[in-house]
């Protein structure tokens, strides 16, 4: 008997981006990275060209994290006081294939940053890698609109990835991501229909839609993970059949979910029959990230380095 | 939504006109405001006035191809009409259309692949119009039949079931809701389901208002094409908003503004 084809066939495709920019284009880059393409559904490469593979950006803070467990804060020790250094050791020693580079500094509650501090932040770290550059505002959309236009202007040219704009405040930063060339990250609370609509939005003032990465606030493993994968599913699969206003590339911010449960972060003494929390944490990370990769992730924020290395691993093989 | 714009039609007096004159303006104008309104397709018909169908269809498709990249319906019952159309074409085509006799669609189908065109398949043979689901479908079968045996590729087949004006016989439109899901199941993929929408309530006082609802129901149904007045606005924003409630495209508060582009 012979077995029947039961592939889909998919009309269309998710957008594909390149982040970053080199000297002949205007940036100081030594490396671009282009994400998106895919125009099947994840590791169905028999249903079409599966596009370029994820890739993982590791996070690098303006200012060092006052709630990362030790487990997480080891492997940066010598380089958390320094985000030059720490984007780095990312890059060089952790293979970051792109650095996140969050300002939780200029958020009132946690410092309260000049946007001239995150000017210099900022520049530091370009200075200090070649890959592309995310580059996530502290989300409280006040300080993010008076910052982030002057940390867009500083890093001109260098094809960014600039983020968070929502359906609530979206006008400051796309207008200046129009103007200096980055990309833009459009963000949605876990809700397919939103998402849609900051798209919509975004676009509605000019802004190319290849030049659009979606974020859905991510769920870590055991913390609504699945809401976030079946919104992501969908998304995919609207992309999949012609919906130009979901066919963007996806980020995923697993790290910083994964390492706030309690799973990943309790000491061994709290709950000693969860086994070692040097594997525990790590471990919580890797199946948050390669669980949503099934959904269709281009671009994954991660944090420890063991759990870059797992899911690094994973993609290889899945690709 | 599949639309197939149909105001570029001889039986129009601006396009008659313009087809006698030698006069691009009007077409042009109605091949830009048409693709503006969303067509999918702009359907090409030189009417009955002219002396010379096979050059005017060739004159019109030229005008359209320099004006906007629109894919073209080549809409004619004459043979040569469609041959000297489909000469021109530069992009996309459907040929709107065939009969659903077997020689017919033997015809048809080979010079639709020829041209890599969709097809039009009228429900309809040389025993005339069927009035009944039954006779209907076998009609569609034989069709699927056709375009299986000349590797046709299903998803660039449209099945016009012709449904009568309301006002010649008032039970025809319902029994098309039940063909539209019939020829959803037929293959997979499904040839597309179409009808010719102004037909319908042509000669009746709430021509636009029987258009949309009837369109509106038809979708709920799997109805996926029609030949349109593309340029009513509430006909088209109708169409994409049952396309919404059948969840055929993601929900957001701006979706007219999403779907129009």
């Amino acid at each position: 008997m012979e077995i029947p084809n039961v592939a889909d066939k998919w009309s269309s495709g998710v957008n594909e981006i390149t982040l970053g920019a080199t000297k002949d284009k205007g940036g100081t880059r030594t490396k671009t990275i282009t994400i998106g393409g895919s125009k099947c559904v994840p590791f169905m490469d028999f249903e079409g060209n599966p596009g370029h593979k994820p890739i993982i950006a590791m996070d690098v803070c303006d200012v060092p994290p006052d709630d990362w467990p030790e487990t997480l804060s080891k492997p940066f020790a010598d380089v958390l006081n320094d985000p030059a250094q720490w984007a780095k050791k990312c890059v060089e020693q952790y293979g970051a294939d792109m650095i996140c580079l969050k300002l939780d500094g200029i958020h009132p509650d946690k410092g309260n940053k000049s946007a001239e501090q995150a000017v210099k932040t900022v520049k530091s770290v370009l200075a200090a890698v070649g890959v592309p550059l995310i580059i996530w505002g502290c989300e409280q959309d006040e300080k993010d609109n008076e910052v982030m236009p002057k940390v867009s202007q500083a890093a001109k040219g260098e094809n960014c990835l600039m983020g968070i704009v929502s359906q609530n405040s979206y006008k400051t930063l796309t207008a200046t991501c129009l103007a200096d060339g980055h990309s833009l990250i459009t963000m949605a609370p876990v809700d397919i229909n939103i998402g849609k609509q900051i798209n919509i939005l975004v676009s509605e003032m000019d802004f190319p839609l290849n030049r659009i990465v979606m974020f859905q606030s991510t769920g870590a493993l055991g913390y609504g993970l699945e809401y976030t994968y079946s919104i992501q599913e969908r998304e995919r699969l609207a992309a999949l059949t012609g919906d130009k206003m979901m066919a963007m590339p996806v980020i995923c911010d697993v790290g910083r979910e994964a390492w706030r449960a309690k799973e990943a972060k309790s000491g061994d003494s709290e709950a000693p029959q969860w086994g070692s929390r040097e594997e525990r944490g790590p471990m919580w990370e890797t199946i948050t990230a390669v669980s949503l990769l099934q959904s269709g992730v281009d671009i994954i924020r991660m944090q420890h380095p063991k759990a870059v290395a797992a899911v690094k691993k994973c993609i290889d093989r899945l690709y | 939504m599949l639309s197939i714009a149909e105001r570029i039609n001889g039986m129009f007096k601006d396009v008659r006109e313009a087809i006698k004159n030698k006069d691009p303006k009007a077409i042009r104008e109605l091949a830009i405001k048409q693709t503006e309104a969303g067509a999918s397709f702009l359907d090409v018909n030189v009417g009955t006035a002219t002396a010379d169908p096979a050059g005017a269809m060739k004159w019109l498709i030229e005008v359209i191809q320099d004006t906007v990249k629109t894919p073209i319906a080549i809409d004619s019952q004459k043979f040569d009409v469609l041959k000297a159309g489909l000469s021109v074409i530069k992009n996309e085509v459907l040929i709107n259309s065939s009969k659903g006799d077997p020689e017919e669609l033997d015809k048809y189908m080979t010079i639709a692949k020829e041209y890599n065109a969709s097809l039009m398949c009228l429900t309809m043979d040389k025993c005339g119009i069927p009035q009944d689901v039954e006779r209907r479908m076998e009609i569609a079968m034989t069709i699927v039949e056709k375009a299986v045996e000349h590797e046709f590729d299903l998803s660039k087949i449209y099945i016009d079931p012709v449904l009568f004006p309301i006002n010649v016989d008032q039970k025809q439109p319902a029994l098309m809701f039940d063909i539209f899901n019939q020829i959803k199941m037929i293959s997979d993929p499904p040839p597309h389901r179409n009808v010719g929408l102004s037909n319908f309530s042509q000669g009746t006082k709430e021509k636009k208002l029987l258009a949309r609802i009837f369109l509106t129901m038809g979708i709920s149904y799997g109805l996926d094409a029609a030949v349109m007045d593309v340029l009513d606005k509430d006909l088209m924003d109708a169409a994409i908003t049952a396309e919404i409630i059948m969840n055929q495209h993601v929900y957001s508060d701006s979706y007219l503004t999403a779907c129009r582009k």
